[in-house]
C-alpha cells in the first residue's frame, strides 16, 4: 500500500481558500508517489468542495459534516481531524498557515507528540530528505528545517507554493465519515466581519499599503479604490495603525502580518526595518513617497517621488483604462 | 487567580541579522521581551489587579534571560522563573520547549496562562497551543480582549481581521495579539521593587524530566539571508507621465498587471 499524505482543506464563506490547493501541491513535493487524501470539516454538505480538491490534485477526500463543525473551533476540528488521522495512518500532513492552520496544527502535533514545521515557503528534496524552507525574524533570514522523527507535518504560507492546474477530468472518491464530536469548550457567540469586504490580506496577489504619509483614516480611501481596481487588499504600516488611521488587523511588519504578494505598493511609507521585514519578499515592490530619501526606495523595484494624493488617483484611472482595454 | 505568563526574549526589532556558519550571530545584539509577550505580561497584571491573585512569569533561556524577567517584574509581575537550559546538550524545538513547560506546570494550580501569539524570531506560534493540549486545558489564540467573570471568560479573538466573540471557561491558555492592550513602561519604583522580587532558577534536572525525553522532532540544517534586493528605479518627469510609465513597466517588464 502506498503512503498517504493528508491535506486539511479550509474554506471561507463556503469557498475553498487557494492555500488549500497550494497545500495539495506541497503534499506532492513532500512525496510525489503518495496518495493525497483531502480532509474537509463543516456543517453542510462538503461534496462540491471535495470535488474541487480532487480537480486540484487530491486523490481522495474524507469529509466530516457535523452541527458542531459549523464554525472552526480547535476542539471540534481537532476531534474530527484526529479521528481521520487515526483511520488513515498517514506519513505526512499539510495545511495552510492561516488563522485556522496556526490554531489547529500545534494541537494535533502536541497530541501526537510529533514535530511540526510552520509557515513553510519552499519544499525541496535533497537526496531522500525533505527540506522545508521558512522565514525567521520576519523574513530577515530563512532557515532550512527537516523532520527528524515521526510524521512529516507542515503548514504552508499562502501565495508561495504554486498550486497545480485545475483539471476537471480528474476523479476520486469522496467519503463521508461520521465522527462523534463531544461538547466543545468554546462557544463562538458571534463573528463580526470586518475584513471581508475585500480580499484577504495574507492571500492577496496585490497589496496597497499606506503609512503615516496617508495622514488620516479618510486618506486611505484612494488606497481602497486602487486596491479595488487591482483586485487586491489594503494594508498599513505600524505608524498608520498607531495613529488610528486603520485597524491593527491591517498592520504589515515584524509585528503584524508578513505578506508576499506579486505586487506591493507602498504609499506614504518611510520603510522602517520592522516594516520591511513584513513585505520585502514581495515579488515586485512599488514605492510612492514625497521624500526621495525614504528608505522604502532602497527595496522598491519602481519608485515615484511625489504627493500620494496626486499620484494614486491617476494610477487608479490608468489601471482602470488598462482593464477596460484589455 | 494563579496567572502565568510564558515569556521569551528576542532580538530587538531594530537589529539587523548577521549569519555566520549557518547560525544567527547574537554577539552584541540587543534583546527585548518578545513584543507579543509584552501584551501577555500587561494583560496578566491587569487581570490580577482586577481579580486578585499572583502573576508568575516563566521563561526558558540562559543567564541573560534574567534581564527580561526583571523587566516583567518591574512592570508589575509578582514572581519570575528562569528555566536555564544552557547546559542542555541538544538544540530544542517546539516539542522540547513544550515538554519542559509541561513538566514545570505538572504540580502547579493554574487558572490562566498567557503567552504571545507568536515570537518574532522563530515565529512558529506553536508552544502555547501545544502546552494547553498537554495540560488538558482549553486555549484561544490571537485574543484582542479578555473579560473574566468567575470561571467564565469572554474573549474577542482576531481571525485575520474578523472578530470572533467567544465564551469559554477557566482554566485557560490564551495567546495575545496586537490591540489587546498598551503595555506599560516599568516605572522607577517598579524597577527598584523588581530587584527584590523572587526569581527562581531551575535546571532540567530540577524538573521531573530525563534528557532523552527532550529529543527534538525537527532540526534546523541551515540558516541563510535572503538575496539582497538591487536598488530599483526611481521614475522621473511629470507625475502624469511617471504614472503612465509605471503602469507600462508593471505590465510589460514586471508582468504583474
Amino acid at each position: 500500500m502506498s503512503e498517504k499524505i493528508l491535506v486539511i482543506g479550509e474554506s471561507r464563506d463556503g469557498v475553498l481558500r487557494n492555500v488549500t490547493f497550494e497545500a495539495i501541491a506541497a503534499a506532492k513535493k513532500v512525496n510525489a508517489g503518495a496518495e493525497v487524501v483531502g480532509v474537509l470539516c463543516g456543517k453542510e454538505s462538503l461534496n462540491s468542495q471535495a470535488q474541487e480538491m480532487i480537480y486540484y490534485g487530491a486523490d481522495r477526500v474524507v469529509t466530516v459534516s457535523h452541527e458542531k463543525l459549523a464554525t472552526y473551533t480547535s476542539d471540534g476540528y481537532g476531534q474530527a481531524v484526529l479521528a481521520i488521522i487515526d483511520d488513515e495512518n498517514p506519513s505526512g500532513i499539510v495545511m495552510g498557515h492561516t488563522a485556522v492552520g496556526k490554531d489547529l496544527t500545534p494541537k494535533i502535533a502536541s497530541k501526537l507528540e510529533i514535530g511540526l514545521i510552520s509557515d513553510v515557503v519552499e519544499i525541496n528534496l535533497v537526496g531522500d530528505q525533505v527540506v522545508f524552507t521558512r522565514p525567521i525574524y520576519s523574513g530577515k533570514a530563512f532557515e532550512n528545517k527537516i523532520i527528524t522523527e515521526g510524521l512529516v507535518f507542515a503548514t504552508v504560507r499562502p501565495n508561495n507554493i504554486q498550486s497545480l492546474d485545475r483539471d476537471d477530468s480528474r476523479s476520486g472518491e469522496v467519503v463521508e465519515k461520521t465522527v462523534d464530536i463531544s461538547d466543545l469548550r468554546t462557544v463562538i457567540k458571534e463573528v463580526l466581519r470586518k475584513a471581508t469586504d475585500g480580499v484577504d490580506l495574507s492571500e492577496a496577489k496585490v497589496v496597497v499599503a499606506g503609512g503615516r504619509g496617508v495622514k488620516s483614516a479618510e486618506g486611505f480611501k484612494p488606497l481602497y479604490e486602487l486596491a479595488d481596481v487591482l483586485g487586491g487588499a489594503v494594508g498599513a504600516s505600524r505608524g498608520a495603525c498607531d495613529a488610528d488611521y486603520c485597524d491593527y488587523s491591517l498592520q504589515i511588519g515584524q509585528t503584524g502580518k508578513v505578506v508576499t504578494p506579486d505586487l506591493y505598493i507602498a504609499v506614504g511609507i518611510s520603510g522602517a526595518i520592522q516594516h520591511l521585514a513584513g513585505m520585502s519578499n514581495s515579488k515586485v515592490i512599488v514605492a510612492i513617497n514625497k521624500d526621495p530619501e525614504a528608505n522604502i526606495f532602497n527595496v522598491a523595484d519602481y519608485g515615484i517621488v511625489g504627493d500620494l494624493f496626486e499620484v494614486i488617483p491617476i494610477l487608479t484611472e490608468e489601471i482602470k483604462n488598462l482593464k477596460v482595454n484589455a | 487567580m494563579n496567572i502565568y505568563v510564558l515569556l521569551k526574549k528576542t532580538f530587538d526589532t531594530e537589529e539587523k541579522i548577521v549569519v555566520s556558519d549557518g547560525r544567527i550571530e547574537d554577539d552584541g545584539a540587543e534583546f527585548i521581551i518578545n513584543p507579543y509577550d509584552e501584551y501577555a505580561v500587561e494583560e496578566a497584571i491587569k487581570q490580577r489587579d482586577e481579580h486578585g491573585g499572583e502573576v508568575s512569569v516563566v521563561t526558558i533561556g540562559d543567564e541573560d534571560s534574567e534581564k527580561q524577567l526583571r523587566t516583567a517584574l518591574a512592570m508589575g509581575a509578582d514572581k519570575a522563573v528562569l528555566i536555564n537550559i544552557e547546559e542542555t546538550q541538544e538544540e530544542g524545538d517546539q516539542f522540547t520547549t513544550t515538554k519542559i513547560l509541561e513538566a514545570f506546570f505538572e504540580d502547579k494550580e493554574v487558572d490562566l496562562i498567557l503567552a504571545g501569539n507568536v515570537a518574532i524570531d522563530e515565529a512558529s506560534g506553536q508552544v502555547g497551543p501545544r502546552l494547553a493540549e498537554r495540560l488538558g486545558i482549553n486555549y484561544v489564540t490571537t485574543i484582542t480582549n479578555l473579560e473574566i467573570d468567575g470561571d467564565t471568560a469572554k474573549i474577542d479573538k482576531d481571525v485575520e481581521g474578523d472578530v470572533e466573540k467567544i465564551e469559554t471557561s477557566l482554566p485557560l491558555l490564551v495567546t495575545c495579539q496586537q490591540g489587546l492592550n498598551e503595555p506599560r513602561y516599568p516605572s522607577l519604583p517598579g524597577i527598584m521593587k523588581a530587584k527584590k522580587k523572587p526569581l527562581e532558577e531551575l535546571e532540567i534536572d530540577d524538573l521531573d524530566l530525563d534528557e532523552d525525553e527532550l529529543e527534538p522532532k525537527t532540526k534546523t540544517v541551515d540558516i541563510f539571508l535572503p538575496p539582497e534586493k538591487e536598488a530599483g528605479r526611481v521614475l522621473e518627469g511629470e507625475i502624469d507621465a511617471q504614472v503612465k510609465e509605471l503602469v507600462s513597466l508593471l505590465r510589460n517588464e514586471a508582468k504583474v498587471l
